[in-house]
């Protein structure tokens, strides 16, 4: 019988230290809320991509002026982010897709694909990166 | 009765079908681009300039851009309502998102047909 030095602490709170060190999320759920910051990151991201596209297209001297910007460390790593950002939202998201048609649902299949999601969006960052750089 | 919030969702199926059906349009296009940037000669400005000269990629690029604000819209919507609960706040950055997507649609086809 359950006593009070066995007995788990109930109710639980979301704390934001309960969050970040008690309540470990499975790997689907980061695959989910990492789509959410992913995509978030890209919305973010719109604009400077817009203004370095206008530059790039405008004239030679637009597109060599951009071509030296992107070759600054800085400028790589956030590009880095953003093309993580883009695999990451990609991958999740045709998983998504395929949980939708009611595809891959059950418990082992889904953490599978999880890991798949997550390893597949960090080789083709490391590889589009290698690609950048 | 029951409560209806304007910033609420629009308990419909269009938002959840249109943000699959944009992500399907800018997945294609994705790999599309991929393949022309990796797998052709290295981009100079010459290289570049043609690309987006071409009619179907400036269409191609356009259909994308316009994905890319439904979606996101969408996307923003779902956060905005999970995360800001104050009504005047949420409509005030929905508002913003619409506005800055608009903008964006509005400067690609600019960036596109210059």
């Amino acid at each position: 019988m359950a006593n009070a030095t066995t007995r788990k602490a109930r109710p639980k709170y979301l704390s934001l230290s309960a969050l970040l060190f008690e309540i470990r999320l499975p790997l689907p759920g980061w695959i989910s809320i990492l789509h959410r910051i992913s995509g978030l990151l890209l919305f973010a991201a719109v604009l400077w991509l817009l203004f370095m596209l206008d530059r790039s297209l405008a004239s030679e001297a637009g597109f060599e002026s951009i071509r030296r910007y992107v070759d600054l460390p800085v400028v790589k790593l956030v590009l880095l982010v953003l093309i993580w950002s883009y695999c990451h939202h990609f991958c999740a998201g045709i998983r998504f897709l395929f949980l939708d048609l009611d595809k891959g649902v059950d418990l082992p299949t889904a953490r599978l694909t999880s890991l798949v999601t997550l390893v597949v969006s960090l080789a083709l960052t490391a590889w589009l990166g290698w690609k950048l750089w | 009765m029951v409560e209806r919030v304007v910033t609420g969702a629009h308990y419909g199926l269009r938002d959840w079908l249109a943000q699959r059906i944009t992500a399907a349009i800018m997945a294609v296009y994705s790999v599309i681009l991929l393949v022309v940037l990796v797998g052709g000669m290295p981009i100079t400005y010459p290289v570049w300039k043609d690309l987006f000269a071409q009619g179907w990629m400036r269409v191609a690029t356009l259909l994308f851009a316009a994905s890319l604000a439904w979606h996101a819209w969408v996307g923003l919507r779902d956060v905005l309502m999970d995360y800001v609960k104050p009504a005047g706040a949420r409509l005030t950055l929905e508002v913003a998102v619409l506005l800055a997507l608009a903008g964006y649609l509005g400067w690609t086809v600019q960036i596109l047909w210059r």
